[in-house]
């Protein structure tokens, strides 16, 4: 018996109009051929009306722990950790909901005579946030008390920066930022936009070192998990918990989580979640003169076109207390925004790559990173089953230039110029580079003073992408301005849609099954398949 | 020891340049008058080196360091210490030491390459705990005690940086491909361009504008780290 597909997963039939797709900063029109299904983020949930009074009821009603004001005592050092801006995506819109989340509980710790406060961004091994993008994240009145004497980033590679917490069960060395160890209390505010983050890796992650980020952001690790948006299959899940509970036994904690809608797009721009199919004349002429506009403009004024427009993301859930029923109950909220159903594996599978990734916030999505989207985000964006069957065919969308941000990803240049050529292999660029590379002085040098991702990061970025990079077997580029980067990702090219959906109909034959996943905005496949019963009887009704 | 770390120093772990200590020396004379009357002629010469520094760093070098000629070379080495102190050591940028403790941690040997002579030199790697043989300096030439105004070859400025580091990497095994290079100056690209890290700390314009063609990273140690910021 067929399913009716979701209302989001339309079937392109000869009326369909071109499909609108993100390909970096542009959006070009594609005709898909017949039968094929495109995947459309849901309709934004509806927000909260007010956040801060959300914020102040979660902290006062916590899942799984005593309320925060219970926690507190005078004279008590207290670090408020705080995301990075590598979510949401693009940044939201002032206020962001954690500037809610810091400013209630600051006044809750001022109320009660804390004094000793410190905020830390938790950023890991990414870049340092600048002075003004912690305004635009925690507001004006926090950074103009705190920045920068007792408002910072996390710096991984400072000496002495560090305390030893301990070794887990299966062996990961836990080192975490020294004042948050030394804290009585540590409050964590979170933005989960997409089911990875948030629960154990904002601590677990967020505020450690390379040595115990080493022990889960590795190729093994990656190979392991099926999804790593799944907390259920993700190995790299497992390790942080792992991880984030021994830091829980050794500190206290107090989580705060939120999510937000999936409203990327302002008004002048939101027909660019909408089935092209159901325009209105004004939104159908507005994508027309948007995709022209953006075939004539430099690259730097299309990616300013998008980037200077803050997202107008809606909050439409706060939760606090203790970390697991928290991470829970926000990851419920999370995937009901966030999941559109679908039946069915494909046997080619198109993503368009938009111009934005987590790790590149105000700069260019470069080549390593168009293969973290690929491969990694866009693979793992799902529940179940992966959207393309294994050894499927990936028609990913991007020009893939040679461009790099000198100062923000000064490392990646050396690792996909001097490294990729060299190998592919996960494991050997793990096991032969990693570390020389990790200890790069001059890179840690741009880590800590400077707005550059860690040496470590590229590495990590490649491993990213390593789950589907073993499942697909071919990955195919449409549109990409020159064949040298995609050839050195290990990527195929095409000049447009039709010859590479002919280069995949030769390993997956004359009807394939195709789906487009449309992203931007952001939703996640709920891809399910027939288990072998239903499969038989779908067959003979087939048959009849 | 596998790869090796070679710093300029002047402008690049420190915020002098090689007129800081050598004003210091002229300045500090028996007696006022020696003092005002080589200041005065090193002031007459300033043109003259001015524009050699525009064409040729080595020439430079040795209009500058021709100033010292006919001083003592106990004086020199007296004053040597009390230069570092009151010049060099206030200058020291905020991420030097960091710097060099991360090369240090990486498993490289530090070497300072540079066109300030020896004994101003020597002071700064003791502070930054670099050995005195891993130092590579201009020399002045001593006859009778006397300073003759004369390097002694090679001089280290430009190319002959670019020549001594591949000698010396020769010489304790490491291959130049694996090798880090540190500095402020376009005059320094040879040096840069021979090994297979090279690094900008806070360079010229010129300089800044080849890194950027080549993407050769562009530090900044001068401004305190975030983490420093907050220590102080």
């Amino acid at each position: 018996m067929a399913k009716t597909p979701h209302p989001c997963v339309v079937t392109i039939d000869h009326r369909s109009k071109p499909r609108a797709l993100f390909s970096g900063t542009r959006v070009k029109e594609y005709n898909l051929p017949v039968g094929s299904r495109v995947m459309y983020p849901k309709p934004p949930m509806t927000p909260l009306n007010d956040v801060k009074a959300a914020v102040r009821y979660a902290i006062n009603h916590p899942l799984g722990s005593e309320p925060l004001y219970a926690m507190l005592r005078p004279g008590m050092k207290v670090t408020i950790a705080v995301d990075d801006l590598s979510m949401p995506l693009p940044p939201m819109r002032r206020p962001d909901v954690r500037q809610h989340q810091a400013e209630v509980v600051l006044e809750l710790l001022r109320d009660y005579g804390i004094t000793d406060i410190h905020f830390i961004i938790a950023t890991a091994f990414h870049r340092p946030m600048t002075q003004d993008e912690i305004r635009h994240q925690l507001g004006d009145k926090i950074v103009d008390e705190f920045y920068p004497e007792r408002c910072y980033n996390h710096d991984a590679e400072k000496p002495d920066g560090l305390t030893f917490l301990g070794t887990t069960a299966q062996g990961i060395d836990v080192e975490i930022n020294r004042r948050a160890a030394e804290s009585d209390l540590v409050v964590y505010c979170n933005l989960t936009f997409v089911p990875m983050n948030g629960g154990h890796k904002s601590m677990g992650t967020g505020l450690v070192g390379y040595r115990t980020l080493k022990k889960h952001h590795n190729p093994a690790t990656i190979r392991a998990s099926k999804t790593y948006m799944v907390p259920e299959d993700s190995a790299l899940s497992d390790k942080m918990v792992e991880v984030g509970k021994l830091i829980e036994e050794k500190l206290q904690v107090f989580h705060i989580e939120s999510t937000v809608n999936n409203r990327m797009f302002d008004r002048p721009l939101d027909f660019l979640g909408k089935n092209e199919d159901e325009l209105s004349t004004n939104e159908a002429r507005g994508l027309k003169a948007l995709i022209r506009s953006l075939e004539w403009l430099p690259q730097p004024a299309r990616q300013a076109i998008f980037e200077k427009v803050p997202a107008p993301y809606g909050v439409i859930g706060v939760w606090a207390g203790a970390c697991e029923p928290v991470h829970e109950a926000c990851l419920e909220k999370c995937y009901e925004q966030l999941l559109v159903p679908i039946h069915g594996q494909a046997d080619i599978g198109i993503f368009p790559v938009p111009y934005i990734s987590p790790y590149n916030v105000h700069s260019y999505l470069n080549p390593l990173l168009v293969s973290v989207m690929a491969e990694g985000y866009l693979f793992n964006l799902y529940r179940g089953d992966p959207i393309v069957k294994k050894g499927g065919t990936a028609i990913v969308l991007h020009p893939c230039s040679d461009i790099f941000d000198r100062d923000q990803h000064a490392a990646y240049t050396e690792f996909f110029h001097k490294l990729l050529p060299r190998t592919r292999d996960a494991k050997e660029l793990h096991k032969k580079y990693e570390h020389e590379y990790s200890r790069h002085p001059g890179y840690i040098q741009m880590y800590r003073s400077g707005e550059a991702y860690h040496p470590a990061h590229p590495f990590y970025m490649w491993y990213w992408g390593e789950n589907g990079r073993q499942h697909y077997g071919r990955v195919i580029v449409v549109g990409a301005d020159n064949e040298y980067v995609p050839g050195i990702l290990g990527y195929e090219t095409a000049p447009t849609m039709e010859e590479a959906l002919r280069m995949a109909r030769e390993e997956h034959g004359s009807d394939p099954a195709i789906t487009c996943f449309r992203i931007a905005p952001m939703l996640m496949a709920d891809v399910t398949v027939d288990t072998p019963a239903e499969s038989s009887v779908r067959t003979e009704d087939e048959e009849s | 020891m596998s790869s090796a770390a070679y710093f300029d120093v002047d402008g690049t772990l420190v915020g002098t340049n090689l007129l800081h200590p050598t004003v210091y020396f002229l300045a500090n004379q028996q007696s006022v008058f020696k003092s005002a009357r080589r200041l005065g002629q090193a002031l007459l010469g300033g043109p003259v080196m001015a524009v050699a520094e525009l064409r040729d760093r080595r020439l430079f070098n040795e209009l500058l360091f021709s100033n010292f000629r006919g001083m003592t070379e106990d004086r020199m080495h007296v004053l040597s210490s009390e230069a570092y102190e009151k010049t060099v050591a206030p200058r020291i940028f905020p991420g030097t030491r960091d710097l060099i403790q991360k090369c240090k941690d990486a498993g490289m040997r530090i070497v300072l390459i540079t066109g300030s002579l020896d004994f101003t030199i020597r002071p700064l790697a003791d502070e930054l705990g670099i050995p005195q043989c891993d130092i590579i300096t201009n020399r002045l030439e001593f006859k009778d005690g006397y300073a003759t105004g004369k390097l002694m070859r090679p001089v280290v400025a430009g190319p002959t940086k670019a020549r001594l580091m591949v000698a010396d990497s020769k010489k304790h095994g490491h291959d130049l491909q694996d090798c880090h290079g540190y500095s402020d100056s376009y005059s320094d690209v040879p040096m840069l361009s021979v090994v297979g890290h090279p690094h900008c700390i806070n360079p010229d314009n010129k300089l800044r504008r080849l890194a950027k063609a080549y993407d050769w990273p562009i530090l900044d140690i001068e401004t305190p780290s975030r983490v420093d910021i907050v220590r102080a």
